[in-house]
C-alpha cells in the first residue's frame, strides 16, 4: 500500500532510513483490536477459574459445603441432644436401646398409636438410648473442629517461625532449623500419645469454664499439635521465603527504598499465601486422621461429647450386630478426608504454578 | 560421604536422647507414685520401698540410672502384673516385626508395581481404576478398614480363621496395615514414574533402538523407585504406629498391642518402655533411609 501523504519528509536516495510512505495510519477497526477486551485477570481469579474446571475439585466443594450445611442447620430441626437419653411422655424410654435406622421402641409405637408425633430415629440409636443420627452430627461437628483449629494452630506457629527464620537467615536461620530438624525427627505419634497420657492426668480444669467443657484431651490434642506439627510449615514456609527473597521484584523494591514491612506485606506474603492455603487444606485430613487415632486409643474427646474416631471406637463393641454403627461415622470420616485431600489436591494443581502447563 | 554418615549418626543418637528425656520426664510429671495404693502403706515401708527402687535419688541421678539400665537391656518391671518388660518387648516384638515387615513388602511392590501401571497407561482404564482406588485407600483409617475385614472375612463369610497365636494367619493383618502405605506408594511411584518417562535420557536410550521393555525396566523404572525409597522412613513410622491398632483389633499379640493395653491400664513402666523401644526402631530406619537414600542416587549432594 503507497501511502499518498504529501506532509512525508522527503527520502533522500541513499538514506537507511525508513521508507514512511510505504506505513498507512492504523484504522479505527485496527487499533480497536489492541484493546484489552476481558478483564486482566489476578493471581488469585486465574486460579480460581482452574480450580473450578476440576471437576474432582468442584464435586469436593460442593460435598465439603453440604456437609458443612448439615451440621450447621440440621441439628436445629432434630429434636435431640447429642447427650440425650430417650423419653417419652417424661417417662425414660428403657426399650430404646440400639434401635435400627427408622425404627421406633414399644414405647414409642405406643404413643404414636395415641396420637402422638414422634421424631424418627434416621440413624437409630445407640447402646445407652440415644439418638445415633444428631452424635454423628455432633461427631462430625467435633472432628472438623478440631482439625480446623489444629491446622490454625500449626499454621501460626509455623508461619511466624519459617518467617523470622527465613527473613533473618544467617546464623540465627542455622540455629533455628537445627531445632526443627530435631523435632522432625521425633516420632509424632508416638509423642502425640505420651503427652496425651501425661497430659490427662496432669491437666485439671475448673469446672464450668470452657476448657472443662472441651475436656483435657481435646486440649492436649491441641497443645501437642502446637508443639510437634508446625515443624514442616515452618520449613515450608522458610523455604518460600527463601526462594522469594532471591527475586528481582525484591531488589528492586528495596532499591526504590520500601520498608522491610511493605516488602513482607506486598510481596512475601501474597506469593507464598497458595502454597500455605495448599498446605492447611491437606492438614486439616492428617489432623482429623490423628483425633480419630487418638480416639481408637481411648485419648480422644470426653464422653458424653462424640467425635468421629470414637463413634467408630464405641461401635466395634456391638459390631457382630449393629454393623450400621461403625459404618456411618465411617463413612462420615471417609466422606470428609477424601474431599479435603482433593480439594487440596485441586488447591495445588490451579495455584501452584510451577505445574502450570 | 564419612562426615554426612558420622553427622546424621550423630543427629539419631540425639533424637535418641532426646526422645528418653521426654519420656522419662513427663512421666514423673504425672501425680502419684508407684507405691501409692488403695491401701495406705506405712511410711516406713514405703521409704524402705523407695530407698530400695532409688526412688529418693534426685530425679536426674534417677534418669541416668533409667538410661543405664536400659543400654544394659533392662526397662524395668511392669506396675500392672510385675513381669520384666524386656521379657515382654522379647516375646512380643518378633511377631510384630514379621507383620511389619510384611506389610512393608507388600506395600512397596504392589505399589510400585500399581503406580508404574498407572503410569505407562496413562488416562487409560487400568490407570483410572488405579487412581480411583489409591485415593479411596488414602482416606479410610486402618481401624476402620481393619474391623470391617474382621467382620467381613472372618465373621459373615468365614473365609480366614480369626487370629490364634499357635497357628497365626497374617493375611488380614496385613492387608489393613499395608493397604495405606500402598496406595500412598502408588501415586507416588506413578508421579515419579511419569517425571522420569519424560526425561531425556527416555528419548536417547528409545532413538537409540532399545526395546521398550529395556526402556522401562532399565532406565524409568530405576530412576523412579528413588523418591519411593525417601518414603520407606516414614511408612515405617506409620507402621509401626498403625499396627498398634490392627493388632488390637485382630488380637495378634505384638508389641503395639501391648502398648495399647499397657496405655488403657495407665502402667507408665511399661508405657515409658515401649515408646523408647519403638522410637529407638523409627529413628534408625530412617536413618538407614536416608544414608540408602543418598547411596543409591549419586546424583544428590552429601552436605
Amino acid at each position: 500500500m503507497e501511502n499518498k501523504d504529501k506532509n512525508l519528509p522527503k527520502k533522500s536516495f541513499l538514506s537507511t532510513q525508513i521508507d514512511l510512505s510505504k506505513f498507512a495510519p492504523a484504522t479505527d477497526e485496527e487499533k480497536a483490536q489492541q484493546d484489552v477486551m476481558s478483564e486482566s485477570t489476578t493471581f488469585f481469579k486465574d486460579g480460581m477459574k482452574r480450580l473450578f474446571k476440576n471437576p474432582l475439585a468442584v464435586l469436593s466443594i460442593v460435598l465439603l459445603s453440604l456437609i458443612l450445611f448439615t451440621i450447621i442447620f440440621v441439628p436445629m430441626f432434630v429434636p435431640y441432644e447429642y447427650d440425650e437419653i430417650l423419653k417419652v411422655d417424661g417417662k425414660r424410654d428403657r426399650g430404646a436401646q440400639n434401635l435400627a435406622p427408622f425404627e421406633y421402641s414399644e414405647m414409642e409405637q405406643e404413643f404414636i398409636a395415641n396420637g402422638g408425633e414422634r421424631f424418627p430415629h434416621i440413624l437409630g440409636t445407640d447402646e445407652l438410648c440415644r439418638d445415633y443420627f444428631v452424635r454423628v452430627i455432633y461427631g462430625t461437628r467435633v472432628s472438623l473442629a478440631v482439625g480446623l483449629f489444629a491446622s490454625i494452630i500449626v499454621l501460626i506457629i509455623g508461619l511466624i517461625y519459617g518467617s523470622i527464620s527465613g527473613y533473618l537467615g544467617g546464623k540465627v536461620d542455622l540455629v533455628m532449623m537445627r531445632i526443627v530438624d530435631i523435632i522432625y525427627s521425633l516420632p509424632d505419634m508416638l509423642i502425640i500419645i505420651l503427652l496425651s497420657v501425661v497430659l490427662n492426668e496432669v491437666l485439671v480444669f475448673k469446672p464450668g469454664t470452657i476448657l472443662a467443657e472441651l475436656g483435657t484431651n481435646m486440649i492436649s490434642i491441641f497443645i501437642v499439635f502446637g508443639l510437634l506439627y508446625w515443624v514442616s510449615m515452618a520449613r515450608l514456609i522458610r523455604g518460600q521465603i527463601l526462594s522469594i527473597k532471591e527475586n528481582e521484584y525484591i531488589l528492586a523494591a528495596r532499591s526504590i527504598g520500601a520498608k522491610p514491612t511493605r516488602i513482607i506485606k506486598k510481596h512475601i506474603i501474597p506469593n507464598c499465601l497458595s502454597v500455605i492455603i495448599i498446605s492447611v487444606a491437606l492438614q486439616i485430613p492428617s489432623a482429623i486422621f490423628t483425633e480419630s487415632y487418638l480416639s481408637f486409643v481411648g485419648l480422644g474427646v470426653k464422653a458424653p461429647m462424640p467425635s468421629l474416631g470414637s463413634l467408630a471406637n464405641a461401635a466395634r463393641d456391638g459390631i457382630m450386630s449393629y454393623p450400621h454403627k461403625l459404618v456411618f461415622p465411617a463413612i462420615m470420616i471417609c466422606l470428609i478426608v477424601l474431599s479435603l485431600n482433593l480439594l487440596g489436591d485441586g488447591l495445588r494443581d490451579a495455584f501452584d504454578p510451577k505445574l502450570k502447563r | 560421604m564419612t562426615r554426612y554418615i558420622v553427622k546424621r549418626v550423630l543427629l539419631a543418637v540425639v533424637t535418641i536422647l532426646i526422645i528418653c528425656a521426654i519420656t522419662f520426664f513427663t512421666m514423673h510429671a504425672v501425680p502419684g507414685g508407684p507405691f501409692n495404693s488403695e491401701k495406705a502403706l506405712d511410711p516406713a515401708t514405703v521409704k524402705a520401698l523407695e530407698e530400695r527402687y532409688g526412688l529418693d535419688e534426685p530425679l536426674f541421678i534417677q534418669f541416668i540410672n533409667w538410661m543405664k539400665g536400659i543400654l544394659q537391656g533392662d526397662f524395668g518391671v511392669s506396675l500392672k502384673n510385675g513381669r520384666e518388660i524386656s521379657a515382654i518387648i522379647g516375646e512380643s516384638f518378633p511377631i510384630s516385626a514379621k507383620l511389619g515387615l510384611m506389610a512393608m513388602a507388600v506395600a512397596m511392590s504392589l505399589g510400585i508395581v500399581f503406580g508404574s501401571l498407572a503410569a505407562l497407561m496413562r488416562n487409560k482404564l487400568p490407570d483410572r481404576i488405579i487412581v480411583f482406588f489409591s485415593t479411596l485407600f488414602t482416606a479410610v483409617p486402618s481401624f476402620v478398614l481393619a474391623t470391617l475385614l474382621l467382620l467381613v472375612f472372618c465373621i459373615t463369610l468365614q473365609w480366614i480363621p480369626v487370629w490364634d497365636a499357635n497357628n497365626p494367619n497374617y493375611i488380614l493383618p496385613v492387608v489393613a496395615l499395608a493397604a495405606y502405605p500402598m496406595a500412598y506408594i502408588t501415586r507416588l511411584s506413578k508421579t515419579s514414574m511419569l517425571d522420569a518417562l519424560g526425561q531425556d535420557y527416555i528419548r536417547t536410550a528409545k532413538s537409540k533402538g532399545v526395546s521398550r521393555l529395556k526402556v522401562i525396566f532399565k532406565h524409568a523404572l530405576r530412576n523412579s523407585m528413588i523418591p519411593v525409597i525417601t518414603y520407606a522412613g516414614p511408612q515405617i513410622a506409620y507402621i509401626i504406629t498403625g499396627s498398634m491398632v490392627v493388632e488390637t483389633i485382630f488380637t495378634v499379640g505384638g508389641i503395639g498391642s501391648k502398648f495399647i493395653t499397657a496405655i488403657n491400664d495407665r502402667d507408665y513402666t511399661m508405657i515409658m518402655a515401649t515408646t523408647v523401644f519403638l522410637a529407638t526402631i523409627m529413628v534408625i530406619a530412617n536413618l538407614i533411609c536416608d544414608l540408602l537414600y543418598k547411596a543409591v542416587d549419586p546424583r544428590i549432594k552429601f552436605d
